[in-house]
């Protein structure tokens, strides 16, 4: 079946990613900050695995480091996003009436504001650091949470078992945790793995804008744009990044097709 | 049809209302007393407090916006505070260099991809299928930024085929200006064309199932004849709704890439007027890129009923 | 060059030897053989798993992708089917063989205009110019009884009911004026009075243009009235083969006996027990209404008035059915009766309290003796929940029972429904039947007073529906509740109902005992339904005995 084969490489891109951000908050080759000028802009060798940057650090340590780095910012959004998603999401899509007009209302307005540009404007409030960061994107990618639980939701409600709940003499309360919540899971599952490719791209485009975590501490994306003077004599420099952002984002992308690919038969069959 | 229409229209302006509230509320967030820093560090109390007067800011905040929103229905978006131009104008001619790139990068990703897709699902777990997944799905992981530099590093400085840096407007050199514009386009190209392709696969494989595509062969129509007129027009609508995703994400996201290629469109100037503490001049970008934004999704939500008539009021 | 091959003068018009049909190792279809003569109509009959769709699929090489014929021959008019190539059998697919699908709502393109779909076909395989086309599809329309056939031809699908859909897609492929019309479960999804029309509406067709039909079906009555010979499918094999008279009249084969027995036959008839008690359930003067969908800019379409003062008594222990055919507002009184809908006028009463949405103890205590049977077995349990979880769940409203009486109580429910080891599995690994017990294992847990079936036979097959009818009425006997069984199928009613109610839009148009009814019907409509029940020919109620007519052989 395809999705063994999705399932499989995806993980192990994505483990082995994980991985190393996990190693990397205990060590790393050489220290991601230590400059060295002398030993600037060395091509890769065995000393040094991915060379070094012009301010002679050790690119690969670097890139460890920012693994860590974006692991912790992508887990932690995901998780703000989701949950204030879903709470949103499942008020207003139980309880209707007002309650549900003026959240989607608010819920609307954010969404109105594309993602990143939503995620500029929260980071200049609360400015560039990495908790910033994680708020500013966790309110930015909500809403689309929010909507999609609301929708799972409506269409659930539906369903004659949430009313079999209603008929039995359940309240609204017990209806709703007991019979919607758990069959939440899955589409949650599935928005939330897709949720963790988008955190990366827009972490990563906003290092690279330099409106990230600030320098010295390495990002991706940092690193990607400081590559760019270096670029013609130092290839390596400007490959190494990007190529770490695009594997990671394959393995997110295979991974959530694998989940969706499991979940989802499952679920038509009710 | 004219009631949905009408309907449709009459809903964007809350939105519209609550945008504005909105981008307001952002910008009183900022921390830091605008006025103060655009007088800078001589001026004394009695020249901000003049100044906050003279701008209106004293006044509650309710007034304040009720000022602002007026100001913007005249077409004045205030002043950059750089260099004290009015910020819709330049809103204008940054847009225009941004939104040509994203069109005619979409339309092209879309010409590529509703084709691609379509073929897939028809051939739904074949090698051909298999192939246009992987490759759709490799396009859509790679960062447009790193794609571009790749791009730039190779056709531009490399091969020297298309220049690095610069700009020329398409309006004083047609055919000179296209040449700044290739390589950005294809980045998005490259990109856009994997996740529209996964779409229009997806929703063509769910149309497939359905009976009447059944019925159709058993009508005796050619396959292509199928796929064109009975999958295509019904498939097309999810696609739609998501062009139009597409399209908004990419008003924020071009930032980037017009950092890589170095072209003043409107994502280089939000980002330079933040650096620059420029407020208007981020205010009138959000304010602008929203508007655009809804404006996006009205125009989809009254086309979708051109390809799905159920959602016609019946 | 001709849509159909020449052939001799051969008896039969499809010939299928020794057909196998397989999915990887998966056997759908095993060494099945029939023929079928010019303008003669052969029955398929089969439940689910009976591999009779697959082996209609395969005649016009239109099997799902993964699905493949292994062995077998199919000849039409003396050409092999199997070794056609894929352009012979397009030119076939039409004009020589034409087919109709079960479900109206997705057989027929949403995106297009009927005009624009029944020309493809037209179009495609004859060389006829526009205006012909128009003129002869109006002139079809116009047969099929459409009112208006020009506006017809510019709407699209959606604005029809199932049951025009299905009209309109029989006219559709009779305008290519096949040979022969497989037709795979054509109106499963209409009520009883709409299947009626569409089937002597294809009847009447095929006779005039001597089409051949391959009528397949899991409904016997269908078959009796409007099949000459059958054939009895299960899992992949053909049982037993022959006239249909004879089929019906001395089965050769187990299953075929199976299969008539599980036809809904009467049972002895129960005293009357109106007046004797005070009512359980009373309905007084009951309106519900919904309203329009939005039309215009701010109005709305007029509301539709589902159910329109609607008077009804219900007694402890009784089983008062309520029938009608689609729109007659039946499930709409029994969940407003549930308070499950609001009612927008009248009042229900439980021993004799009114039952309010305000008044939410009243509700409470209402809720706790009535219950609901839903009618579609795949929906109305939640599949994270296994079998014994569901059956508790409303034990933990009943103050007073400790974890161990709900255990064993929930234990001798579900042997009551004879699922007795199945405690432990989730919904999506039983069968529908099976669900379907679990749900009536759920409704009569807590012992309620009173319960509302809607409809909760019409998803499953033959011989199942007639498992669960009995159970249910066992159940019902055993544990004396009282019943509102809402249904469309006349058949099942006769066989649980006490007293019966025939609804049409919206009102009660007549009401009586279920002999009386079944017996000596009083109102047009109550005959009308009567009439449009496919029965058996030797069906007890010899009044509406035998199909409509016979034709010869």
């Amino acid at each position: 079946m395809r999705w063994h084969a999705n399932g499989v490489v995806g993980a192990a891109l994505v483990g082995m990613v994980l991985g190393v951000a996990l190693v990397a908050l205990w060590w790393t080759p050489y220290d991601p900050l230590a400059l060295n000028l002398r030993a600037k802009l060395q091509a890769p060798s065995v000393a040094h695995w991915l060379g070094t940057d012009e301010f002679g650090r050790d690119v690969a340590s670097r890139l460890m480091a920012g693994a860590s780095s974006s692991a912790i910012v992508a887990v932690a959004t995901v998780a703000l996003a989701t949950a204030l998603g879903v709470v949103v999401g499942v008020l207003s899509g139980f309880l209707r009436g007002w309650t549900d007009r003026v959240l989607m209302a608010l819920n609307d307005t954010l969404l109105a504001f594309p993602g990143i540009l939503l995620a500029l404007a929260l980071m200049v409030i609360v400015g560039a650091n990495r908790w910033g960061i994680v708020l500013a994107l966790g309110l930015a990618y909500a809403p689309s949470m929010a909507r999609v639980v609301r929708g799972v939701v409506l269409s659930l409600r539906e369903t004659e078992y949430v009313e079999a709940s209603r008929m039995i003499g359940n309240s609204a309360t017990v209806t709703m945790l007991r019979h919607v919540l758990p069959n939440c899971v899955a589409p949650v599952a599935v928005l939330a793995t897709s949720m963790f490719g988008w955190v990366l791209l827009s972490e990563s485009a906003l290092s690279f804008l330099g409106l990230g975590i600030p320098p010295p501490a390495p990002t991706w994306g940092n690193m990607l744009a400081g590559s760019r003077p270096h670029m013609q004599t130092a290839v390596w420099l400007g490959l190494a990044p990007g190529l770490c952002i695009a594997l990671t984002l394959l393995g997110i992308n295979l991974l959530g097709d694998a989940l969706r690919d499991r979940l989802d038969p499952r679920m038509e069959r009710t | 049809m004219l009631g949905y229409i009408l309907r449709r229209l009459l809903l964007t302006l809350p939105t519209l209302l609550l945008v504005a509230v909105a981008v307001f509320v952002l910008m009183r967030l900022i921390p830091g007393d605008p006025v103060q820093l655009m007088l800078g560090d001589m001026a004394d109390a009695a020249q901000v407090a003049d100044q906050r007067a003279r701008m209106g800011l004293d006044a509650p905040l309710p007034v304040q916006f009720g000022h602002w929103v007026h100001a913007l229905t005249q077409g004045d978006f205030g002043r950059s505070i750089s260099d004290q131009q009015p910020v819709l104008p330049l809103i204008l001619e940054r847009f225009s260099v941004s939104a040509i790139i994203v069109l005619v990068a979409v339309a092209l990703a879309v010409a590529l991809a509703v084709p691609a897709g379509l073929m897939a699902a028809w051939q739904q777990n074949r090698p051909a299928d298999l192939l246009i997944v992987l490759g759709a799905t490799l396009l859509l992981s790679v960062p447009s930024f790193w794609l571009g530099l790749l791009l730039l590093l190779f056709f531009g400085m490399h091969l020297g085929w298309f220049p690095v840096i610069g700009y020329v407007p398409l309006s004083q050199d047609l055919i000179g200006g296209a040449w700044y514009l290739v390589l950005p386009v294809i980045t998005l190209v490259m990109i856009e064309t994997g996740v529209l392709t996964r779409m229009a696969r997806a929703s063509a494989i769910e149309v497939q199932r359905l009976e009447y595509v059944t019925h159709a062969r058993a009508k005796g129509v050619p396959d292509w004849q199928i796929v064109a007129r009975h999958v295509l027009p019904n498939a097309f609508a999810p696609t739609l709704t998501l062009i139009g995703l597409v399209l908004g994400n990419l008003l924020g996201g071009i930032a980037v890439l017009e950092t890589v290629f170095t072209l003043p469109g409107l994502g280089r100037l939000l980002v330079d007027a933040i650096f620059a503490r420029d407020y208007p001049v981020v205010q009138g970008v959000l304010l602008f890129t929203a508007l655009i934004y809804v404006l996006v999704n009205l125009v989809v939500d009254l086309l979708y009923p051109l390809f799905d008539p159920r959602v016609r009021a019946p | 060059m001709t849509a159909t091959p020449a052939g001799g003068a051969a008896a039969s018009f499809l010939q299928v030897q020794g057909l196998s049909v397989a999915a990887g190792t998966t056997r759908l279809v095993q060494d099945l053989s029939f023929e079928i003569a010019r303008g003669e109509c052969l029955g398929v009959i089969g439940e689910s798993g009976s591999g009779k769709t697959m082996a209609a699929r395969a005649i016009l090489g239109l099997l799902p992708p993964g699905i493949q014929v292994d062995t077998g021959r199919i000849q039409l008019d003396g050409e092999d089917l199997l070794t056609a190539s894929p352009q012979r059998l397009r030119a076939l697919r039409g004009p020589c063989v034409g087919m109709v699908f079960q479900e109206p709502l997705v057989s027929l393109n949403p995106a297009h205009r009927i005009g624009t779909q029944i020309a493809e076909g037209l179009r495609l395989h004859t060389g006829l110019t526009s205006q012909e086309i128009k003129d002869r599809s109006l002139a079809m329309l116009e047969r099929i009884g459409i009112a208006d056939p020009s506006r017809c031809l510019k709407a699209y699908p959606h604005e029809f009911s199932g049951g025009m859909r299905q009209r309109i897609m029989l006219a559709s492929v009779m305008l290519l004026n096949p040979r022969m019309l497989i037709a795979d479960e054509p109106t499963t999804a209409l009520d009883t009075l709409t299947q009626r029309e569409v089937l002597d509406l294809m009847q009447e067709l095929a006779r005039e243009h001597g089409t051949s039909i391959l009528l397949i079906t899991h409904n016997l009555g269908l078959i009796s009235r409007y099949a000459q010979r059958a054939i009895v499918m299960r899992q992949g094999r053909a049982v037993e083969t022959g006239e249909v008279a004879r089929l019906l009249r001395e089965p050769a084969h187990e299953y075929t006996r199976t299969l008539i027995e599980a036809m809904p036959r009467r049972t002895a008839s129960v005293a009357s027990k109106a007046g004797a008690t005070p009512a359980l359930i009373e309905v007084r003067d009951l309106h519900v209404r919904y309203p329009g969908a939005r039309a215009g800019l701010f109005g709305r379409r007029p509301a539709q008035h589902a159910v329109q003062g609607v008077n009804l008594r219900i007694h402890d222990g009784e089983t008062v059915a309520v029938v009608g055919g689609s729109g007659s507002g039946k499930t709409s009184l029994g969940r407003a009766l549930l308070q499950l809908t609001p009612a927008a006028q009248g009042e229900v009463r439980f021993r004799g309290t009114s039952v309010r949405a305000t008044d939410p103890q009243g509700l409470q205590r209402f809720r706790m003796a009535c219950q609901l049977v839903f009618q579609d077995p795949y929906s109305s349990l939640n599949p994270k929940h296994r079998v014994s979880a569901i059956v508790a769940e409303p034990l933990q409203l009943l103050p007073g029972l400790d974890a161990r009486a709900a255990r064993l109580r929930v234990e001798q429910v579900l042997e009551e429904v004879g699922l007795a080891s199945l405690g432990r599995r989730f919904p999506h690994e039983l069968s529908g039947g099976q669900r379907q017990r679990v749900a009536i294992a759920r409704a009569i847990v807590r012992r309620p007073a009173f319960v509302v079936a809607d409809e909760p036979v019409s998803a499953l097959d033959m011989t199942i529906q007639a498992q669960v009818l009995a159970l249910f009425r066992a159940l019902q006997q055993h544990h004396g509740f009282a019943c509102l069984f809402i249904s469309h199928d006349l058949a099942a009613v006769e066989q649980v109902a006490d007293r019966v109610i025939v609804m049409q839009h919206g009102r009660i148009v007549e009401e009586g005992s279920r002999d009386q009814i079944f017996d000596a019907p009083g109102h047009p409509y109550t005959a009308q339904l009567l009439q449009a029940t496919p029965r058996l020919s030797h069906s007890t109620s010899p009044a509406l005995a035998g199909p409509v007519d016979k034709p010869t052989p």
